[in-house]
């Protein structure tokens, strides 16, 4: 079932949007009990790169030496982002396998990804100068307080309930998907897609790579792949129509916009609340009342509709 | 009391209790449900319906929370001052309903009989398997409206989705503005009526010929519920190319034989 949900500024005003995916994830735990991921857009740091990894997955067995090995591939990531030119600002240990690394970097951002997911298990869950996914197993609220998110203000943010039906119940699993390795692009997603293993053939023979079995992790990479090639978020999403198979409704995001697509069944919900100051959009209205107290008009957009908001 | 951030369906409270905190004055009785469950504002509308015998219920702040409102089974006046969510309003029989924003997905699903009005927008599976009584929406309706209709009105002020009126069996489908691809799908019977644009017609429905009745229908429904002067409509029932579809209730049947 999934439930996905967004929230978008336009005025590009900061805002608590970690407690307000919080509150509209949480309200929709219903739709999808397992995983709880948010894709939040902040202020970058002195221009810095952020990056979000993890260095161990739920279903990792916790083996004797589980701790020793993340403090040494931890060691060995820093020491590789190094190695590349990267000047490290700062590390957050969000949890003991997911961290927060920001940095100076101004190289190929495809080949540090590459480069750090070549240590065992790690996996670079985004990459950008706003962008920073966070995931976990668990409802909305228990993974806001693992990672602090109410620390985190910004400007727009994408948020995922998981309910498991295609790949296993893990973090990789989770959305959103970071668009690897296009900087700044997240999507979450509510629905099947009927010819993922035609495209996931073709996008790995393009060099994309994929870090998990979930279906989902097509329409990021999809994305990346247009975008790299010039097309604009609004061009690759009206072309995904075309080309992704399946019933969907997702929600793409880069650093200052917002988009949501609709396969042309309508098969899956998605509510949609416009107002002068904001953009917030659900797969029940009852997540985007729970960031708006006052009674407010909304609709479903029809099918193959393509929306795109910029802050 | 725990405090349940999450229930929006209402399953997390198997011995919730009534709350009756309901203003009562004679036949009507009024309540807030802005800090009440799904279950305890089902509770508290059954309780006023049939142990209070309050006629006309006002709900304020339903606040889009699903499955507000059903299994009604009585003839009676509610209104609900906001939004309903998933399901609302489903497998009723008699009551006049009346909600003054919008529900989401498969509101008045299966009703028997009675009145809904929407002020707002509905959401996709409005009035699914509707088997009596007229659904009114003034804003527009998402896909699906009307699946497998088997009896009853539905009124559609705004436009409709792709599939209005799947598989529908019975019933007439009335929409002002316009309607999406696969109109009237595999319909075996019934009538669908557009005044907008139809992006496409779905299989084996097809332009059926006016004819008085039409026109009273449309006045007649359009009067009731004070919707104005009606468009003019094109009309659209089953080609019965693909169905012989024996269309009689049980009840019919056994008269005829």
């Amino acid at each position: 079932m999934c439930g996905i949900a967004g929230i978008i500024y336009r005025d590009g005003s900061q805002h608590p949007i970690g407690d307000e995916m919080t509150s509209m994830l949480q309200s929709m735990k219903h739709r999808g009990p397992d995983s709880t991921g948010y894709a939040l857009y902040g202020t970058p740091e002195n221009g810095n790169l952020v990056m979000r990894y993890k260095l161990a997955d739920a279903n990792t067995p916790r083996d004797f030496d589980f701790e020793e090995k993340l403090g040494r591939h931890r060691s060995i990531v820093e020491s590789r982002l190094e190695s590349l030119g990267a000047r490290i600002d700062a590390v957050d240990e969000e949890t003991s396998y997911a961290f927060r690394v920001s940095f100076d970097f101004d190289g190929d951002l495809k080949l540090l990804a590459d480069f750090v997911e070549d240590i065992p298990d790690a996996e670079v869950l985004s990459l950008g100068r706003s962008l920073e996914i966070v995931k976990d197993l668990g409802d909305a609220e228990t993974v806001h307080g693992q990672y602090g998110l109410s620390e985190f203000r910004g400007t727009h943010a994408i948020g995922h309930v998981r309910m498991a039906t295609e790949s296993e119940v893990d973090i990789a699993g989770a959305h959103p998907y970071w668009a690897y390795p296009y900087s700044d692009v997240a999507v979450v997603h509510n629905g099947q897609l009927t010819n993922y293993f035609m495209w996931r053939r073709r996008l790995e023979r393009a060099g994309r790579r994929f870090m998990s079995e979930c279906d989902s992790e097509i329409i990021a990479v999809y994305l990346a792949q247009e975008m790299t090639n010039g097309a604009s978020l609004e061009e690759a999403m009206d072309k995904s129509l075309d080309e992704l198979d399946g019933v969907f409704t997702y929600i793409a995001v880069t650093k200052d916009e917002l988009g949501v697509a609709k396969d042309e069944l309508a098969a899956k919900p998605l509510v949609l609340y416009e107002s002068d100051d904001l953009v917030a959009l659900a797969s029940e209205e009852i997540a985007i009342r729970a960031i708006v107290d006052h009674e407010i008009d909304t609709y479903d957009p029809y099918e193959r509709e393509v929306l795109v908001w910029k802050r | 009391m725990t405090q349940i951030t999450y229930d929006a369906r209402g399953l997390a409270e198997p011995f919730a209790e009534i709350p009756k905190v309901s203003k009562i004055d004679g036949e009507s009785a009024r309540f807030d449900a802005k800090d009440l469950t799904t279950r305890a504002i089902n509770l508290e509308l059954r309780w006023l319906l049939y142990e209070e015998g309050v006629k006309e219920v006002e709900i304020s702040n339903p606040g889009s929370k699903h499955s507000l409102g059903v299994g009604i089974l009585t003839r009676c006046r509610i209104r609900f001052a906001g939004s309903l969510g998933y399901f609302g309003c489903g497998l009723i029989d008699g009551p006049e309903i009346h909600i003054t924003g919008r529900v989401g997905w498969s509101a008045c699903e299966n009703m028997m009989s009675g009145v809904v009005v929407v002020d707002g927008n509905a959401g996709s599976l409005t009035a699914a398997a509707l088997r009596g009584g007229d659904v009114v929406v003034k804003g527009r309706v998402g896909a699906r409206s009307g699946i497998d209709q088997k009896g009853g009105t539905i009124i559609v002020g705004g436009s409709a989705g792709s599939m209005t009126g799947f598989m529908m069996q019975r019933g007439r489908i009335i929409i002002c503005g316009d309607v999406g691809p696969g109109l009237g799908d595999s319909m075996y019977d019934g009538t669908i009526y557009v005044a907008g644009k139809v992006k496409s017609l779905g299989i084996d429905c097809v332009p059926g010929e006016w004819t008085d009745a039409d026109t009273e229908l449309i006045e007649r429904k359009f009067r009731i519920y004070g919707l104005g002067a009606p468009p003019e409509f094109q009309k659209f029932v089953c080609g019965k190319v693909l169905y012989n579809y024996d269309n009689l209730e049980p009840s019919e049947r056994k008269l005829v034989l």
